[in-house]
């Protein structure tokens, strides 16, 4: 099984699409920071108008940890996008080349052949995010240094103290890890049921906004459907970085506001995945390759 | 006739004068009292009660310098204060001489018998409008003020005194202030969902907010750099 995944992620090292999610957050992030280093006080003054008006606040605002918090808002939302170029391509590409048939000549079984790639599309996966981490959180963390995370909110600030706040991008990452696989996952069904490459990945990318949008439009007929659909939990890493409170409004270190929500949402993420790589598996077993 | 009316009136200005005298005594025992602080480092614990902001507990430090100087740092991280109310002290309030002292009456506050005194600035320069202090007349300490300024509202402050009551230091600090709405775009949060709407009781606690420094240690008449403020 190892080899049949080895040989696999050697087919994404050696693909030049592979490298194009990796160039993109790079210089969508070193964009970001450098505008946020040159005229980053004018942003953060714009962001804090109504705080000025009753508080001074005195501090490092603009520090590496809450740099990082504004790029994952921005890029986690397009991430996804990029990595349905790669995962939605794994089994329809094999079809286009007329290669399937030769995969499933050999001693693996479909199956293992689809977990295969299924799994080396999850390393592409990680990896991207690995180096989205290193971007934006490690080189933020160098350029503009840590303090506090004073995070604003829509209704409310968050002021998470310094030592409080490294283990919750941890756990965002972590969470966003399975976020990034569902559409991994999403990407893999989508390819299991074309024969070309371009249709599935531009079918994932749809479906992405087309349940993006259900998911943020506040209307009573959508939240029925909302707590299932996947893009309604992907963006739960946030709760991370909300914090409990106590009857007299003292933040609690080391909290977390709705925990369960995090749980619930891991577990909405991970059955979406068990049922798009299941679903993928039945379709490929059933299939009659003729390309 | 009119040697009686002047007589009167002569004798009304005498005894507000005389009051007023008496009153100001009251004040400028306490303004005797502070003038022995000329500098201090004060360790303390900060708590912030906005209802809009959630923060923990934080350890600060107060610098203070006379006239006027005063600086509340934390320790390593970001710290929030009212916005102009830390600089109205009881020191900078009284270690000028730039203010009448009128009486004006007598309340019970917290089981202890304070004098009320209003303070108007003598000089338009000032940053306060007026303040009116608690003072009990026997310890020559000031429980609480409330100051009107010029830009930035009104602060109320109460004082809760201990070990260094004999400066005239107080060991817990309360500033209250108005708050402002807050209230940020989803646009620019990126915050999109089932959010629920702000109560009325809590939009209407929205708008007072409370900032509060218990200190466990002074270090008074040592010196402090002007570095730090």
């Amino acid at each position: 099984m190892w080899s049949i995944i080895q040989i696999e992620l050697y087919k994404i090292y050696k693909r030049p699409r592979t490298y194009i999610a990796f160039g993109a957050i790079a210089a969508l992030i070193w964009v970001i920071q450098m505008g946020l280093k040159i005229d980053g006080e004018a942003y953060a003054a714009f962001l804090m108008k109504d705080i000025n008006n009753t508080l001074i606040v005195d501090g490092k605002v603009l520090n590496g940890y809450l740099i990082c918090y504004i790029l994952l808002q921005l890029l986690l939302v397009h991430v996804p996008l990029l990595v349905a170029l790669i995962a939605a391509d794994m089994l329809s590409g094999e079809a286009n080349l007329g290669t399937l048939r030769l995969l499933f000549t050999t001693p693996y079984s479909r199956t293992q052949w689809v977990l295969a790639k299924f799994i080396a599309a999850s390393i592409y996966t990680i990896l991207l995010l690995i180096w989205l981490a290193a971007l934006a959180l490690f080189l933020s963390m160098y350029i503009f240094g840590t303090d506090d995370l004073f995070l604003m909110k829509s209704n409310y600030v968050v002021l998470i103290e310094t030592q409080d706040v490294f283990w919750r991008y941890v756990g965002a990452f972590v969470f966003a890890s399975f976020s990034l696989l569902t559409v991994t996952a999403l990407g893999f069904l989508m390819s299991s049921l074309a024969n070309n490459s371009i249709g599935p990945i531009v079918a994932t990318i749809s479906a992405i906004v087309f349940f993006t949008i259900l998911s943020t439009l506040n209307i009573p007929l959508f939240n029925l459907v909302k707590p299932y659909l996947f893009t309604t939990h992907m963006n739960n890493w946030k709760e991370f970085f909300d914090i409990q409170v106590t009857e007299n409004n003292e933040a609690i270190t080391g909290s977390i506001l709705n925990i369960q929500k995090i749980k619930t949402s891991l577990l909405v993420l991970s059955i979406h995945i068990v049922l798009f790589v299941g679903a993928s598996i039945l379709i490929m077993k059933k299939k009659d390759v003729l390309s | 006739m009119k040697i009686k009316s002047l007589t009167i009136i002569g004798l009304l200005f005498f005894v507000s004068y005389s009051m007023n005298a008496q009153n100001n005594v009251v004040v400028e025992k306490v303004r005797q009292k502070l003038a022995t602080v000329n500098d201090y480092v004060a360790e303390g614990v900060m708590k912030t009660d906005v209802s809009f902001i959630k923060a923990s507990l934080g350890k600060v430090k107060v610098y203070y310098k006379k006239p006027n100087l005063i600086k509340v740092k934390k320790d390593g991280g970001i710290s929030l204060l009212p916005k102009g109310g830390v600089s109205i002290t009881m020191n900078s309030l009284l270690n000028t001489d730039q203010y009448i002292a009128i009486a004006s009456g007598k309340q019970v506050y917290n089981g202890k018998n304070l004098e009320v005194y209003k303070l108007v600035p003598t000089d338009d320069q000032l940053e306060w409008v007026i303040s009116t202090l608690w003072i009990d007349p026997v310890e020559s300490l000031v429980y609480k003020t409330f100051t009107t300024t010029k830009e930035n509202g009104s602060f109320e402050i109460t004082m809760e005194y201990g070990a260094y009551a004999n400066y005239g230091l107080p060991s817990k600090i309360i500033f209250g202030f108005n708050t402002k709405d807050y209230k940020l775009p989803n646009g620019i949060t990126l915050e999109f969902g089932d959010e629920a709407p702000i109560s009325k009781e809590k939009a209407k606690k929205n708008k007072k907010g409370t900032i509060e420094i218990t200190y466990s240690k002074y270090t008074i008449n040592k010196g402090v750099s002007n570095t730090n403020f």
